[in-house]
């Protein structure tokens, strides 16, 4: 942030992250804010964290990974969840508002890449994919399909999920000018359902259960095996993603205000063990390697 | 705009009461609502200058750390690392893009098709509710109009996107599912009723004399209405336009789920595109206060409200030349 101007508004902002920095009074309520894709397993935990800790009230709102760290930042939240590791310029926001962020791993997400299942293209190289999105191919044809113009689906600029595969499969390059974006995953998923030449990417487990889906198989270069994220079970394929064979992966974070203490630290050790893993393992996300491989159902 | 028309209506309301004045009411107690009434009335007006203020503060600071010439093009290097012009919005970048062109012609290719599609349906509906409508088909239509205007945008943007956007490709054939066109049809549902209602307004505040006349000189309903009614109306019927227009131009929602949010450079409406609305509605809530895209976003903000601020003048001047011309 290359602000002047703003001292009167920076110090407003301390004085409102002083004075909600400690929500862990009397009843304990954490509110948890942050990343669309993690809203529904943050969701999860909380609901079952209370029913476990009927003292402890856990409010959780989506928004994007960009909304849930600077509510962090400028103190208006206990947690924040993302979906891509803190950047630095929010880490140096924090610390001026005197918030050291402290980070934990809570699970692990592959990113699939999605058409229309009335589409004959099966896989795709990472290079391939990234290409499509930035603009360089723009026709089935020139990756095996049949010849009509791709339709991007895209997400907005603070999800994320965008940023991830802006890093990782676009390898920073822009995003064609024509990729539309769409509000949600789930918007994704339905856009891509309906367009027999879109093309859109997300979290796994919003496109695993839909039959008007087919989720591509991922190839790390030309030679490379083409992956599928899911196993032959239609669950998310563990072994490809701790591996790292399985190259659009990621972990989902949580984030919190200083070192936790109290029914904060509580829940965040609740949710690395082998209760909230299970979580993770049931709503198809996949837990984090050496916590609680193999647990759940 | 709908405080400044209340600043009106509390003017034109304290001045009769002036005239009514008995000696024997309380003066203490009418000065008193007086004041209250005026205070009102410059409360609207300050509004609108803390808001204009506020924006443009915010906005102007953009290009501490943007030159001007960023928010039409920028240059970029192309995958063979050869220079290239390019108008994008892409905020989030190793190259940051803020070039406003492809927003602004985004609103204008939502607007534009959306005020004109309404205006046909809208003034239609007002000459038929003022013209030719019966006292009681009246009553009954003329609230159900208003009623639509009454669906929450988050609808009729849901509406868009799951149903009408499939009619629409299927009818022509378009490339992009979601498009201008899509966006510009949903905002009809809420500027159509605008348009109705404002157009019948005027037609009825012509003066019952000019109807008379021109029926007792032999012309017959339909050249009245067509010759006489709707040319002395027509400073209201514009005004009509343009405040449909500006509401147009000012609608998010719809626009933010039916337009696929693409900010490309085109002038073809079954393009995805992406509106100024669109744009701040999606991404200030999640960039960092004063930093370069918040400042960017303001600037977005600045410009839309330039636009809209501009037509909504525009139609109180229509409005009052209406009023001078008709000697009301």
């Amino acid at each position: 942030m290359r602000c002047k101007g703003t001292r009167g508004l920076a110090a407003a902002m301390l004085l409102a992250a002083s004075v909600s920095m400690q929500p862990v009074l009397a009843g304990d309520t954490i509110t948890v804010k942050g990343s669309d894709t993690m809203v529904i397993v943050a969701q999860r935990w909380a609901e079952e964290y209370m029913k476990a800790h009927p003292d402890v009230t856990i409010q959780v709102t989506g928004g994007g990974s960009g909304t849930g760290i600077a509510a962090l930042v400028n103190g208006t939240t206990t947690l924040a969840n993302s979906s891509r590791p803190i950047k630095g310029e929010e880490r140096d926001a924090a610390r001026k508002n005197k918030i050291d962020v402290v980070e934990f791993r809570t699970a692990m997400d592959g990113l699939a890449v999605v058409v229309n299942a009335a589409n004959p293209v099966e896989h795709l190289t990472i290079k391939q994919a990234g290409m499509i999105y930035s603009g360089y191919i723009n026709n089935w044809k020139q990756v095996g399909g049949p010849d009509k113009k791709i339709i991007r689906y895209s997400r907005e600029s603070n999800s994320g999920t965008y940023v991830f595969f802006k890093e990782h499969v676009l390898m920073n390059r822009d995003y064609a000018a024509d990729a539309q974006t769409m509000p949600g995953t789930s918007a994704v998923a339905e856009a891509v359902s309906k367009d027999p030449n879109a093309i859109g990417y997300g979290g796994v487990a919003y496109f695993a259960t839909n039959p008007k889906l087919k989720i591509l198989k991922i190839k790390k270069d030309d030679k490379g095996e083409a992956i599928s994220p899911l196993g032959a079970d239609g669950k998310p394929n563990y072994q490809a993603v701790w591996d790292g064979s399985y190259p659009i992966a990621r972990y989902l974070y949580v984030y919190s205000a200083g070192q936790p203490a109290g029914a904060v630290k509580a829940y965040l050790d609740w949710i690395l063990g082998p209760e909230g893993q299970a979580i993770v393992e049931r709503m198809e996300y996949i837990p984090v390697k050496g916590s609680a491989p193999g647990a759940g159902n | 705009m709908e405080q400044a028309v209340a600043t009106e209506t509390v003017l034109e309301e304290t001045a009769p009461a002036r005239r009514h004045r008995g000696p024997r009411r309380s003066m203490l107690g009418e000065r008193i609502v007086e004041a209250f009434l005026t205070l009102n009335g410059f409360v609207a007006i300050a509004a609108i200058l803390l808001i204009f203020l506020f924006l443009f503060k915010e906005g102007v600071q953009a290009f501490q750390t943007i030159s001007p010439a960023r928010f039409i093009q920028t240059t970029e290097l192309d995958f063979d690392n050869m220079p290239q012009t390019v108008r994008m919005w892409q905020p989030v970048s190793t190259n940051p893009k803020y070039s406003l062109v492809p927003l602004v012609l985004g609103s204008f290719l939502v607007a534009l098709p959306a005020t004109l599609i309404a205006t046909l349906l809208g003034a239609a509906t007002g000459i038929y509710l003022a013209e030719v409508a019966g006292k009681r088909t009246r009553e009954i239509v003329k609230p159900a109009i208003e009623l639509l205007a009454g669906i929450p945008s988050v609808v009729i943007g849901f509406f868009c996107l799951a149903t009408l956007a499939t009619l629409v490709q299927n009818a022509f054939h378009t490339t992009f599912r979601l498009n201008a066109f899509v966006g510009a049809l949903g905002v009809c549902f809420v500027i159509v009723p605008v348009i109705a209602t404002m157009t019948d307004d005027a037609l009825r505040a012509v003066p019952g004399h000019l109807r008379e006349g021109a029926l007792a000189l032999g012309a017959n309903r339909w050249e009245t209405i067509l010759r006489v009614v709707v040319p002395a109306a027509a400073s209201g019927l514009t005004a009509s336009i343009l405040l449909g227009m500006g509401r147009a131009l000012g609608e998010t929602m719809i626009v933010l789920m039916a337009t696929g949010n693409a900010a490309q450079v085109t002038l073809n409406p079954f393009e995805s595109v992406r509106t100024m609305t669109a744009t701040i509605a999606a991404e200030l809530g999640a960039v960092p206060q004063g930093g370069e895209q918040y400042r960017a976003l303001f600037l977005v903000g600045s410009v839309l409200f330039t636009f809209t601020f501009a037509i909504n003048l525009l139609a109180e001047m229509a409005v009052s030349r209406m009023r001078r011309r008709l000697a009301l």
